[in-house]
């Protein structure tokens, strides 16, 4: 996985390089990043080799639910928050409730939309944020054999490209929206 | 307008809104030295707590009243789904953030000091089978209660108040939406209070009196549960009464023979016996004709409680619903107000207020609920947890 670093980074990275005194001419493009705040907050005081936002895992879901389904076809959306400085993709998602999951993007074809697997997973940016929302990306309940119930909490798990795992629980809630065609194979 | 950032208004919120509390409750005694102005009224009310905001909070220019009926089958597990889809709708609008599936989420940015506050009506204890630790007392019959079904009962409550229309109108949606799996919606009452008044002036009735002068001193003591049942502690007992008022007829009484009926001044709230709407009335002074200045079943003599730690929180709302054809409008008071002990607070003052209060020529009781409204909860937590997890 390619490590992205943000411009603020960059910057860091110039503005610590000049702070170390070598006669690269860098340090002279780096001069109006030292004067900006990032250079005072706590990160600059912080080799980047140990920086722990780099190093922690970490992609988080907030705003989760779970679309109420007798049977059949259900699915979860929410907000994939993604806290380090580099991208964070989602290969895979399970629960409980499911025994086949998939991860969906929502196509416009032929006048009405259609959702199929997406290709290479839901991809989270670098100190970004993917959103997953009826009519967009969503995490596809496939066949849900016990009702999903208003107000149940259900738990999911995030395989991500790393090999690392993220639950959690979102909330079933009632709702007619996002009931666009399977369209399998596309 | 300057428009400050949320985590501002959240940050300032519970110190203004303690102050603004303050002018809410101000007594005689404890007159509020200035009056906010609008820029610092917080635009969000904190939803957690020790108890459910809504009760103690400055009341909001809008209400709704939802009564709702739990659906045949519906049990003590699936009340409790039901109160943490609704204590989730709850702290997430009343802080300004969409609700989850919300479908109008354009509409969540404006909190405009929503609070969303749920109480439990008899029929929720027997639907869990929980009735052992029922609260609440059925209240006696009055005399003068003309009741009707259609506003009367109901087994779970929801109260929103927000001093915006569109902002309350997308609460109550929304919550709606989650409760209809569960319950059918019994009734619903629209109120409203005056928008251009300072914070902490009691408010006009639609008979133009002013309306909740006497309000308690101590909520620890007249609002606040602090014993019985571990799951009702920091909670309250509502009454919910509407109060219709025949407007044509109280036009028709003089200035004289509305003030005799009520104690106190149309133009100040004052009690005949003084000056300013706080003044302590005199229930003694006699005038010239020897008979008390404020009469025997005068309003404000018989609703007085025996005890200032018996008053109970008044925090009502006008309604005022479609006009007749004839040009004549169906308006009244939403009354509700909140108490640790219906039996020795609400119960002795309708009594006599029902027996021979002056006032009940022009006004009549047509719906009554009582429900029982949980303590506040964390963060992590929802509304009823104490009692249906």
């Amino acid at each position: 996985m390619p490590l992205r670093l943000s411009p603020a980074v960059l910057a860091l990275a110039l503005t610590l390089s000049a702070c170390g005194g070598s006669d690269d001419p860098a340090p002279v493009k780096a001069a109006p990043a030292a004067s900006t705040p990032i250079a005072s907050t706590p990160i600059a005081s912080t080799p980047i080799a140990s920086t722990p936002t780099l190093a922690a895992p970490s992609l988080t879901v907030t705003g989760q639910w779970v679309k109420t389904a007798d049977k059949g076809m259900s699915a979860a959306f929410g907000t994939l928050v993604n806290d380090t400085g580099a991208d964070i993709t989602v290969v895979a998602a399970t629960t409980p409730a499911s025994p086949m999951v998939e991860l969906h993007e929502v196509l416009g074809a032929g006048g009405e939309m259609k959702m199929q697997p997406r290709k290479g997973g839901f991809t989270v940016p670098a100190h970004g944020r993917l959103e997953l929302k009826p009519g967009g990306l969503h995490i596809m309940l496939m066949n849900v054999t016990e009702p999903i119930e208003p107000g149940a909490e259900i738990a999911f798990t995030l395989k991500l490209e790393d090999g690392t795992t993220v639950p959690f629980t979102a909330l079933g809630k009632a709702f007619k929206g996002g009931n666009e065609k399977y369209a399998p194979g596309h | 307008m300057p428009h400050p950032s949320r985590r501002a208004l959240i940050g300032g919120g519970a110190v203004a809104a303690g102050a603004a509390t303050a002018a809410y409750l101000a007594r005689p005694g404890t007159p509020s030295t200035a009056e906010p102005a609008p820029a610092e009224i917080p635009a969000v009310e904190p939803f957690h707590g020790t108890h459910q905001a809504g009760i103690a909070t400055p009341p909001q220019v809008h209400a709704a009243f939802l009564g709702f009926d739990l659906r045949p089958g519906i049990a003590r597990a699936d009340l409790g789904r039901l109160m943490r889809l609704l204590t989730d709708d709850a702290r997430r609008l009343t802080a300004g953030r969409t609700g989850l599936a919300d479908a109008q989420p354009e509409l969540a940015g404006l909190p405009a000091r929503l609070t969303v506050t749920f109480g439990f009506g008899p029929g929720l204890f027997r639907a869990a089978k929980l009735e052992h630790l029922r609260p609440l007392a059925d209240l006696p019959a009055f005399p003068v209660d003309r009741l009707e079904k259609r506003w009367s009962g109901g087994d779970l409550l929801v109260q929103l108040c927000a001093d915006d229309g569109v902002t309350l109108a997308h609460a109550l949606r929304l919550i709606v939406k989650d409760a209809r799996d569960f319950a059918t919606v019994r009734w619903t009452q629209r109120g409203f209070r005056r928008s251009a008044q300072p914070q902490g002036q009691t408010q006009r009735n639609l008979m133009g009196q002013l309306d909740g002068t006497v309000q308690p001193a101590d909520l620890d003591r007249s609002v606040w549960i602090s014993d019985g049942p571990a799951w009702l502690r920091g909670g309250t007992l509502m009454v919910l009464r509407r109060i219709r008022m025949d407007l044509e007829k109280w036009d028709a009484a003089d200035e004289g023979t509305k003030e005799f009926a009520m104690g106190r001044r149309l133009s100040t709230g004052a009690p005949l016996t003084g000056t300013r709407e706080h003044d302590e009335p005199d229930l003694t002074k006699t005038a010239a004709t020897g008979f008390t200045v404020i009469d025997d079943i005068a309003h404000i003599r018989l609703a007085k409680a025996a005890d200032p730690a018996l008053r109970m929180l008044r925090r009502g709302y006008n309604y005022d619903e479609t006009v007749s054809p004839d040009g004549v409008t169906d308006s009244g008071l939403i009354f509700a107000c909140y108490q640790a002990d219906l039996a020795r607070q609400f119960v002795p003052v309708q009594r006599r207020l029902a027996a021979s209060d002056l006032l009940n020529d022009w006004t009549t009781p047509i719906g009554s609920a009582v429900f029982a409204l949980p303590p506040g909860c964390a963060e992590d937590g929802w509304i009823g947890a104490g009692l249906l997890a």
